[in-house]
C-alpha cells in the first residue's frame, strides 16, 4: 500500500488528484489545505464574490466522482518536509508520511514593509479575504488599491460599481504593462479613468497613516491620500518555505521538467500550477512559472500521469509540453483576453484597432508571433491562437 | 451519448470550451456560445477537457 500527499487544495491539486485516477493509481491520497475549503475557483473573488451575492460555496469546483475516496485534510498547512524520510509536517504538528509528492502549495500575496497602522490594510487571496473585504467596501469609501496589475484593476472595478472612490497607486508606468505592454496598457487606464479611478503611476506608498486603523497613505513624493481601505495587490510570492533543508532549486517555485517531474531528488514528486517552474516547447526559453487560471489544470493533468508512471516504477511521458497559456480579466464590461506569452514580445502591432475601442494587439519576438491580446474581441482570436499552437511544428 | 448542459447564466463566453471540442462548442458571430446538446460516447475526452478548462466552470455533463 503507498500513499501520495498532494501539498495544496486549490485547483492544480485538485487537478492532480484526477489524473492520478485516470493514469489507474488506486491507492490512498490525501489533500493537506491551509483553508478551510474544498478547492474553489479564484478569479470570481476579485469580481462577483467582492461585488456581493457569491459565497465560497457557489465557488467550489466540482469533484470527479473518481476522487469521492481521496482524503481531504484542510485546514492546517504544510509547514515542513523531510524528503529523505518522505513525510510532511502540518501547522498542527501532525505528520504524514508519503511515497510520492505533490507539491500545490501556490501563491500568497507579497507583503511589503511599509509603517503605519495594519487595520485597514487588504489583501485578495481567498474566499475569506473577499469576504471580508466586501464587507469594508461601500458608497463614497476611500479605497486606495496599492499595484495595478490584474487583481488590482479588477478590484478597481469593482470597488467604483459600489461606488467607492478609488485611487491605484502603483509603480509601473501604466496598469498592467507587463502583459499588455505600454499602448494597452494605456487604453486600459484611459478606461478606468473614464470611470472615475484616480491613478498615481511612478509612486510607491511612503506610509499608512492613522493610529489604530489606517486613515490614508501618504506617497513617495509627499501626496497624501485619504483611505479607509488599502488593498495591497503588488504581486506574489511563491509557498514553497516548507521545501527549504532538502536541497532543491527553490529560486523561483519549484524547478520541474515537462512532465512536471520536480529536479534534484530522486524521491517520486511532481509540481503543478502557480508555484511549478515548467518549459514550454512552444515558446522555449528558460523554465518559467505562469500564474494564468489554465495552467493548474494544464500541469495537473500532466504531472498525476508522471506520479502514477513513477510509483509504479516505469518513466513519464518525456514529450513535450505545450499548453497555451490563456488568461482572461473582466474590468467593467470590458472583457481583456490573452493567448500565448505577450510577456516575452519585443516589439507588437495594432492588427484591429483602434486600441480604445474593441481591438487586438499582436506581441511578436524575433521567432515571430508570441501572443495576442484582444479587448472585447474573444470571438476574433481563435485563428491567431491556432497560429500559436502551430509554433512547434 | 453524453448531454451537454451549459448554465447560460454563468457562461461569460470566453470561448475556451470551443479549442478543447469544436465540434460540440463555438462562438457565433456576435461572439456569443452555441453548442451541442448532445455527442457521441467517444466524444468523452475532448468534451470532459472542454468542462475543467470552462473559467465559470458553467457545463455539466451526465451520460444518457
Amino acid at each position: 500500500m503507498t500513499q501520495v500527499v498532494i501539498v495544496g487544495a486549490g485547483l492544480g491539486g485538485l487537478r492532480v488528484a484526477e489524473s492520478l485516477r485516470a493514469a489507474g493509481y488506486t491507492e490512498h491520497i490525501v489533500v493537506v489545505g491551509d483553508e478551510e475549503h474544498l478547492p474553489y475557483n479564484r478569479p470570481p473573488l476579485s469580481k462577483e464574490a467582492l461585488a456581493g451575492g457569491v459565497q465560497v460555496e457557489d465557488l467550489l469546483f466540482r469533484r470527479k466522482d473518481s476522487i469521492n475516496d481521496v482524503e481531504w485534510r484542510l485546514g492546517s498547512g504544510v509547514v515542513a518536509s523531510d524528503l529523505a524520510a518522505r513525510t510532511v509536517t502540518l501547522a498542527d504538528g501532525s505528520s504524514i508520511p508519503f511515497d510520492g509528492l505533490v507539491v500545490a502549495s501556490g501563491i500568497r500575496p507579497r507583503i511589503l514593509p511599509i509603517p503605519g497602522p495594519t487595520q485597514g490594510r487588504h489583501f485578495l487571496r481567498t474566499a475569506d479575504d473577499a469576504s471580508t473585504l466586501r464587507a469594508q467596501i461601500g458608497p463614497d469609501t476611500n479605497v486606495v488599491i496599492m499595484g495595478a496589475g490584474f487583481i488590482g484593476c479588477e478590484v478597481a472595478a469593482t470597488a467604483r460599481k459600489l461606488g467607492a472612490n478609488v485611487h491605484i497607486v502603483a509603480l509601473d508606468a501604466e496598469p498592467m504593462i507587463r502583459p499588455l505592454g505600454a499602448e494597452l496598457g494605456a487604453a486600459m487606464r484611459r478606461r478606468h479613468e473614464a470611470q472615475g479611478v484616480q491613478f498615481h503611476l511612478g509612486r510607491t506608498v511612503a506610509e499608512f497613516l492613522g493610529t489604530d486603523a489606517v486613515t490614508g497613505v501618504r506617497l513617495d513624493d509627499g501626496t497624501v491620500i485619504d483611505a479607509s481601505v488599502i488593498v495591497e495587490a503588488v504581486g506574489s510570492v511563491t509557498n514553497t518555505e516548507w521545501l527549504v533543508g532538502n536541497d532543491l532549486d527553490l529560486s523561483d517555485g519549484v524547478l520541474v521538467d515537462s512532465a512536471m517531474v520536480v529536479q534534484g531528488t530522486e524521491v517520486p514528486m511532481v509540481a503543478v500550477g502557480d508555484v511549478a517552474r515548467h518549459p514550454n516547447a512552444l515558446f522555449g526559453g528558460p523554465e518559467r512559472r505562469i500564474e494564468h487560471w489554465n495552467i493548474p489544470t494544464e500541469t495537473g493533468k500532466r504531472a498525476g500521469a508522471a506520479l502514477a508512471a513513477l510509483l509504479s516504477g516505469e518513466e513519464p511521458d518525456p514529450s513535450d509540453f505545450t499548453a497555451m497559456p490563456s488568461f482572461w480579466s473582466d474590468q467593467y464590461d470590458y472583457k481583456i483576453q490573452s493567448f500565448g506569452m505577450p510577456g516575452i514580445a519585443t516589439s507588437q502591432v495594432v492588427a484591429v484597432g483602434p486600441v480604445d475601442e474593441p481591438c487586438i494587439v499582436e506581441y511578436h519576438d524575433e521567432t515571430g508571433l508570441v501572443g495576442v491580446i484582444g479587448i472585447d474581441r474573444t470571438s476574433d482570436l481563435a485563428p491567431y491562437r491556432k497560429q500559436l499552437a502551430q509554433r512547434l511544428a | 451519448m453524453i448531454k451537454i448542459h451549459v448554465d447560460m447564466d454563468k457562461c461569460q463566453h470566453y470561448g475556451q470550451c470551443c479549442f478543447e471540442a469544436d465540434d460540440v462548442f463555438a462562438l457565433d458571430d456576435d461572439g456569443k456560445l452555441v453548442y451541442q446538446e448532445e455527442a457521441s460516447d467517444d466524444r468523452l475526452a475532448d468534451i470532459e477537457s472542454a468542462v475543467d478548462v470552462c473559467p465559470m466552470q458553467a457545463i455539466t455533463i451526465t451520460s444518457a
